[in-house]
């Protein structure tokens, strides 16, 4: 057996082989094999993380945290497992840094939903780093997707503190010079996603911080299209929050993390209460538990995350870095191919600059709805619309654009139909004449 | 015919590039202004009626969006020019009928005209709201012109 380095792309036979563990890329649409290219939107799940739901379902699910019998305990056992297993996942100093939430939009709902409770007062003098008020600042980007900014302009108007954003170029990205410019000690909070789910473009995100703790700002990371699809280490990159959701790595829906310092999550007031989450109440008032109890009001979503671990652990037997070499190595496959197809406009990095293995782009006189549909006609299925960032899209001079992304089970040949398809479009609707 | 070109007949191919309409209408009596938040299509339209009736005297419309949603508008105003309100909102109301069919049925090509068209829009659910887009904002519009009369 031949030993492959770490950051190697995947051989087409180990590709060929991850793709036979998801079932639902077996099967034809609309006459063709399914291609599928819309992973950045949600991914599909494998047998391996589908039997693990199914297995706890079947032999341990209980309510967790609560009860003594024997399913109560092996079902707690395996949440917290769960936990444990994704902390390990993304660098965490700890499993009690990592809060389950329904999802990355979830998780940064959270952060600022509590920033906007610590603003009002609560939480007391720990809380008091959280409180924002006018003359405070929110830095974001003009790239954002609307989870990392619908929150920030909700705390902003909650407490009167100002939205700033970081302006992108014409090509919808953005430079570590172009944060220092706006980040001064007026900013408090600095909030960006680690990998552009229009552009691909990769973040600075260790400057970034850098320049945001030097004026005492919080760095929050939106790690949706990067814990799936790169070596994730949020020691590493120092920030503050970083969220994501399971359903785009292989995992379930309603499930999503919010890793936090551990300070910090102590000392955030919750956004959601009541059972759970608490130590002693009474009719006056309650005492709240420490992170990550303190967040997870209510009964939680225990089977998804078990499933969820059980993704993470799929991703690590590839390994993150060959995760991250395949996407690339298909990223570059059909950004060489869309620069041969006249009339194709791709957003985002350069060529030679490093991209994840996600490309959005406009067909000249073809709607992004329309070529959608042509691909999907071949069995093709790419993302087509405003990729919730319409703001970028208005920057980009662009009402909707297609996507198409990759991930571990996407093979060449998908690549190579989706290109040969896209070059039929124009002439389709006569957009050549 | 395969089901990409039974979506896209060549009568829309033609009114998405034709875009019979496209364009202001400075003295309109009512304008209205539609979007369909998930694919980001959007279309103000405004009509004008003749001075003491309810005949649609001319109707202009700007938008954005794809060619279901552009030939729509496109044959919206080859279509509502002339009519009353009352024949345009019941025109208005066998389009929709027809768009909610899921392909099922023979549309009246007698009442329907050109719209016969977009029958095969009908069995893409994710593409009937781009059809009638155009069509609802008309609706509104129509409404608003003869109740502000």
């Amino acid at each position: 057996m031949t030993v492959v380095a770490p950051n190697q792309p995947l051989t087409e036979t180990e590709v060929e082989a991850i793709k036979r563990d998801f079932p639902i890329l077996a099967q034809d649409v609309n006459g063709q094999p399914l291609a599928y290219l819309d992973s950045g939107a949600t991914a599909e799940r494998p047998r391996q993380v589908l039997d693990a739901e199914r297995r706890f379902l079947e032999h341990d699910n209980a309510a967790v945290h609560r009860g003594a019998h024997t399913l109560a305990a092996l079902s707690t056992d395996a949440y917290e497992d769960a936990r444990a297993t994704v902390a390990g996942f993304i660098g965490a100093a700890a499993p009690t840094e990592v809060v389950w939430t329904a999802n990355a939009t979830d998780a940064l709902n959270l952060v600022a939903y509590g920033m906007a409770n610590a603003s009002r007062g609560r939480g007391g003098a720990d809380a008091e780093r959280f409180r924002l008020g006018a003359g405070d600042e929110i830095l974001v980007t003009e790239a954002e997707h609307h989870a990392n900014l619908v929150p920030w302009q909700e705390l902003a108007a909650l407490t009167g503190a100002t939205l700033r954003w970081i302006p992108v170029a014409d090509d919808g990205t953005w430079t570590a010079d172009d944060a220092a410019a706006l980040i001064t000690d007026r900013t408090k909070v600095v909030a960006f996603s680690h990998v552009s789910n229009v552009t691909g473009m990769i973040a600075p995100v260790e400057q970034v911080v850098g320049l945001a703790h030097a004026r005492g700002a919080l760095v929050v990371l939106d790690a949706c299209q990067s814990a799936p699809h790169r070596p994730l280490d949020v020691q590493q990159l120092g920030v503050d929050f970083a969220a994501f959701s399971g359903h785009k790595m292989l995992g379930p829906n309603g499930i999503g993390v919010l890793w936090g310092r551990a300070e910090l999550l102590d000392a955030l007031p919750p956004f959601r209460t009541g059972g759970s989450m608490i130590t002693t109440v009474t009719m006056e008032g309650s005492e709240f538990m420490p992170a990550p109890e303190r967040f997870e009001a209510g009964t939680q979503p225990v089977s998804q995350a078990v499933a969820l671990a059980e993704a993470v652990r799929y991703l690590r037997g590839i390994g993150m870095e060959r995760v991250r070499a395949h996407e690339e190595h298909l990223a570059r496959r059909m950004l060489d191919g869309l620069a041969a197809v006249p009339g194709i406009r791709v957003v985002g990095p350069p060529a030679g600059v490093p991209r994840s293995g996600l490309v959005a782009f406009d067909v000249d006189g073809v709607h992004a709805h329309d070529v959608s549909q042509y691909l999907d006609a071949q069995g093709i299925a790419v993302r087509s619309g405003h990729h919730c960032a319409q703001p970028l899209h208005r920057r980009l001079g662009l009402v909707a654009t297609s996507r198409a992304s990759t991930y571990v089970y996407t093979t060449e040949h998908d690549v190579d139909r989706f290109l040969a398809a896209v070059a039929e479009v124009r002439d389709y609707f006569g957009a050549t004449a | 015919m395969n089901a990409l070109d039974s979506l896209y007949q060549q009568v829309i191919l033609d009114h998405a590039k034709a875009r019979h309409g496209d364009g202001v209408m400075p003295d309109a009596d009512a304008s209205h202004f539609e979007r369909n938040p998930t694919c980001g299509d959007e279309i103000t339209v405004s009509l004008r009626l003749e001075p003491g009736t309810d005949r649609i005297a001319g109707l202009a419309w700007q938008g954005d969006g794809c060619s279901i949603s552009m030939a729509s508008a496109s044959v919206l105003t080859d279509m509502a020019v002339g009519r009353t309100v009352p024949e345009f909102l019941a025109l208005t109301e066998e389009f929709r009928t027809m768009m909610r069919s899921r392909g099922v049925g023979e549309p009246d090509e007698d009442v329907l005209e050109d719209l016969v068209a977009f029958h095969g829009v009908s069995k893409f659910v994710m593409r009937v709201k781009c059809g009638m887009l155009a069509w609802v904002a008309a609706e509104a519009a129509a409404r608003e012109a003869t109740a502000s009369r």
